[in-house]
C-alpha cells in the first residue's frame, strides 16, 4: 500500500514502524541517551524508537526539542525516519538539523506498529510492505 | 515557494554548509506555512543561549554552524545562564561557566554580537515600524510586533540563527497584514500603574485567550503606559497566552490600521486585577530571593532601584537582571555603586528564568508575572508579585 505525503526532509529508508496516536515532545518526553519515550502516561512510555520509523500525529512542547533530536542523531539513538499527520515547527527543524528523513500529510491510520515500511521522503510517499 | 537565484544557490550549497542548512530550515518552514517567498530581515535575536537548555547537543550544532557560518544582519542573543563577569558571586559552578562560554564563543565566531538580553530593543537591536525581523524571545517578539510595529513570527533558536546567516525569513504569519487583525476586544475599565499591575493584566488576558483559542487582543481603555510597563505586559501576555501581537488603542502604532473587533468581548475591572494578583502570591511563602528585571531592567528602573536602596542594607539574595550595556550605563552614572553597597547584586547577561538555580531558593519575590510563572514551573519556588517598592521593602526587611 502506497501512501502519499509531503517531503519535510529528504531521504529514503526502510524500517519497522512504531505508531502512536499521541503527540510527542522531544524535549523532556524522549530520553536522548536511551532513545526511549519517557513522558509519564504516554502510550509509548518505556519503548525504544531507535532505528524505527516513528509515526505520530504531530510534535508538541518546547522548541528546545529540535536540539534533543540532533543529540539523538549524534548518540545513534534517533529514529530512522519520522511520519506525521501534520508537521510542527519543532519536529521539522529537528529533522532538518539532524538529517532525519521526514514526511507529513500522511494518513497514519493505515500504518500499524511492527509493519515494515519504506519511507521515501525525497519523493513524498510511504509504502507499507 | 518561489526562491530567488541567490536563495536557490544557498540551498544548493554554493554559499557553504551553514548557509545551506539555514536555507533548508527556512524553505521547509516556508513550505509548511504556505509562504510564497522569502522576505529580507533587518535584524535577528536568537534564543537557545543558556547551556542549561541547550546541552552538549545544542552546542555541537552551533559549533558545526560556526565552521563556515557568518551572520549577514545585526544579531544579538537572548539571556545566557550566567553573568559572564560576575558568575562566581552568583553561585554558578565552574563547569557550567566553562560550557556557557563555549556556547557564546560559537556565536561570536559567527559574528553575532554576544550581548545576551531579552530586551534587544533597549540596547541597539531596535527595528523601525514595518521592518521585517526574525526574533525568538517571546516577550521581545510581542514588544516588536505590538509596541514598535515591526514584523516577526515567534522563532525558535535554529530558525532565528538560519535567518541571521541568510538574512531572510519565510514571508508568512505576522509578516503579512492579513494576519495582524485584532481578534478579541478587551475593555479595561480601571486605571493601571506599575510593571506588576501591567503584568497581572497580561496574565488575565493571556489566560482568557487560551480559553478562547485566540491570539491577538485589541485592548481599549488604557490611557497611558511606559516602556517598562509595556515590556512587563508583553512578557506576561506572551507567557500566559502565547501572544505575539496585540493592539492597544491610543498606545500602539497599528491600533487604527485594523478594525476594532466587535465580538469576543472581555471586560476587566479592579476586582479582576485583585483576584489575578492573588493568584500570583503563594500562601505561606517565605521569601529568600528577590529579583527585578524580567524582562531585563531598563536604566530608568535601575536608577529607581538605586534611589530606593540608597543607604539601606538588603538581608536577602537580591538580583537585578539586565543587559550588559545597561549595566555599563549604571556603572558610569554611579547607580551600580549604590546598589552594590546595599548588598544587592547585578546579574547581567542572565535572568532568574534561565540561570541554573532550580531549587536553590524557597520563595522568590518579583515585580513580573512572567517571572512568577517560570519561578513556579521551572525552578520550583514559591512566588510573590509586588511593585518594585514592595520588592525592595521585602529585601531590606
Amino acid at each position: 500500500m502506497k501512501l502519499k505525503g509531503r517531503k519535510i526532509y529528504k531521504g529514503i529508508v526502510e524500517a519497522k514502524a512504531i505508531v502512536t496516536k499521541e503527540g510527542i515532545s522531544f524535549y523532556g518526553g524522549v530520553d536522548p541517551e536511551t532513545g526511549k519515550i519517557v513522558e509519564v502516561g504516554h502510550e509509548l512510555e518505556g519503548q525504544s524508537i531507535i532505528g524505527k520509523v516513528l509515526v505520530f500525529p504531530s510534535g508538541k512542547g518546547s522548541t528546545v526539542g529540535s536540539y534533543t533530536m540532533y543529540r539523538m542523531t549524534k548518540n545513534n539513538t534517533a529514529p530512522a525516519a519520522i511520519v506525521n499527520e501534520q508537521i510542527d515547527t519543532i519536529v521539522a527543524v529537528g529533522c532538518i538539523i539532524s538529517e532525519i528523513p521526514c514526511i507529513d500529510k500522511v494518513d497514519i491510520n493505515n500504518i500499524k506498529t511492527g509493519q515494515n515500511i519504506l519511507v521515501n521522503a525525497s519523493e513524498g510517499f510511504v509504502e507499507v510492505k | 515557494m518561489d526562491l530567488t537565484s541567490e536563495e536557490q544557490d544557498m540551498l544548493d550549497g554554493k554559499f557553504g554548509k551553514a548557509a545551506q542548512k539555514s536555507m533548508e530550515i527556512l524553505s521547509a518552514l516556508g513550505e509548511i506555512f504556505n509562504a510564497e517567498s522569502m522576505v529580507e530581515v533587518t535584524g535577528v535575536q536568537i534564543a537557545g543561549v543558556s547551556y542549561d537548555n541547550l546541552g552538549e547537543a545544542g552546542l555541537e550544532f552551533l559549533s558545526e554552524m560556526a565552521e563556515d557560518g557568518k551572520v549577514k544582519v545585526l544579531t544579538t542573543l537572548n539571556p545566557a545562564g550566567m553573568d559572564r563577569e560576575n558568575w562566581r558571586l552568583l553561585g554558578i559552578d565552574e563547569d557550567f561557566a566553562k560550557n556557557q562560554n563555549r556556547v557564546i564563543d560559537a556565536f561570536a565566531r559567527m559574528g553575532v554580537i554576544t550581548t545576551c538580553s531579552c530586551t534587544p530593543y533597549l540596547i541597539g537591536n531596535s527595528p523601525h515600524f514595518g521592518q521585517h525581523i526574525a526574533w525568538a524571545e517571546s516577550s521581545a517578539v510581542c514588544y516588536a510586533n505590538s509596541v514598535i510595529g515591526a514584523r516577526t513570527n515567534r522563532e525558535g533558536g535554529p530558525s532565528a540563527l538560519a535567518s541571521a546567516i541568510t538574512g531572510k525569513t519565510p514571508n508568512y504569519g505576522y509578516h503579512l497584514d492579513e494576519n495582524r487583525h485584532g481578534q478579541v476586544l478587551v475593555k479595561v475599565n480601571c486605571d493601571l500603574k506599575g510593571t506588576d499591575e501591567f503584568g497581572v493584566l497580561g496574565k488575565i488576558i493571556g489566560d482568557k485567550l487560551v480559553e478562547l483559542g485566540m491570539k491577538i487582543p485589541y485592548i481599549i481603555g488604557i490611557t497611558s503606559a511606559t516602556v517598562e510597563e509595556l515590556k512587563s505586559f508583553c512578557a506576561s501576555v506572551a507567557t500566559y497566552g502565547g501572544t505575539a501581537l496585540f493592539h492597544m488603542k491610543g498606545i500602539t502604532p497599528e491600533y487604527d490600521k485594523y478594525p476594532q473587533p466587535s465580538e469576543n468581548l472581555i471586560e476587566i475591572n479592579k476586582i479582576n486585577l485583585e483576584q489575578a494578583r492573588n493568584k500570583l502570591i503563594d500562601d505561606d511563602i517565605e521569601v529568600d530571593f528577590v529579583s527585578i528585571g524580567c524582562p531585563h531592567a531598563s536604566i530608568y528602573e535601575i536608577e529607581k532601584i538605586s534611589r530606593l536602596l540608597k543607604g539601606k542594607k538588603v538581608n536577602k539574595e537580591f538580583w537585578i537582571t539586565t543587559a550588559r550595556p545597561t549595566k555599563r550605563i549604571a556603572d558610569e552614572a554611579g547607580y551600580s555603586k549604590i546598589i552594590e553597597k546595599a548588598g544587592a547584586k547585578f546579574a547581567a547577561d542572565t535572568c532568574c528564568v534561565v540561570a541554573p538555580i532550580k531549587g536553590r531558593f524557597k520563595g522568590i519575590m518579583v515585580d513580573s508575572a512572567k517571572a512568577c510563572y517560570y519561578g513556579r514551573a521551572k525552578n520550583k519556588f514559591k512566588v510573590k508579585i509586588g511593585t518594585i517598592e514592595d520588592c525592595i521593602e521585602e529585601a531590606i526587611k
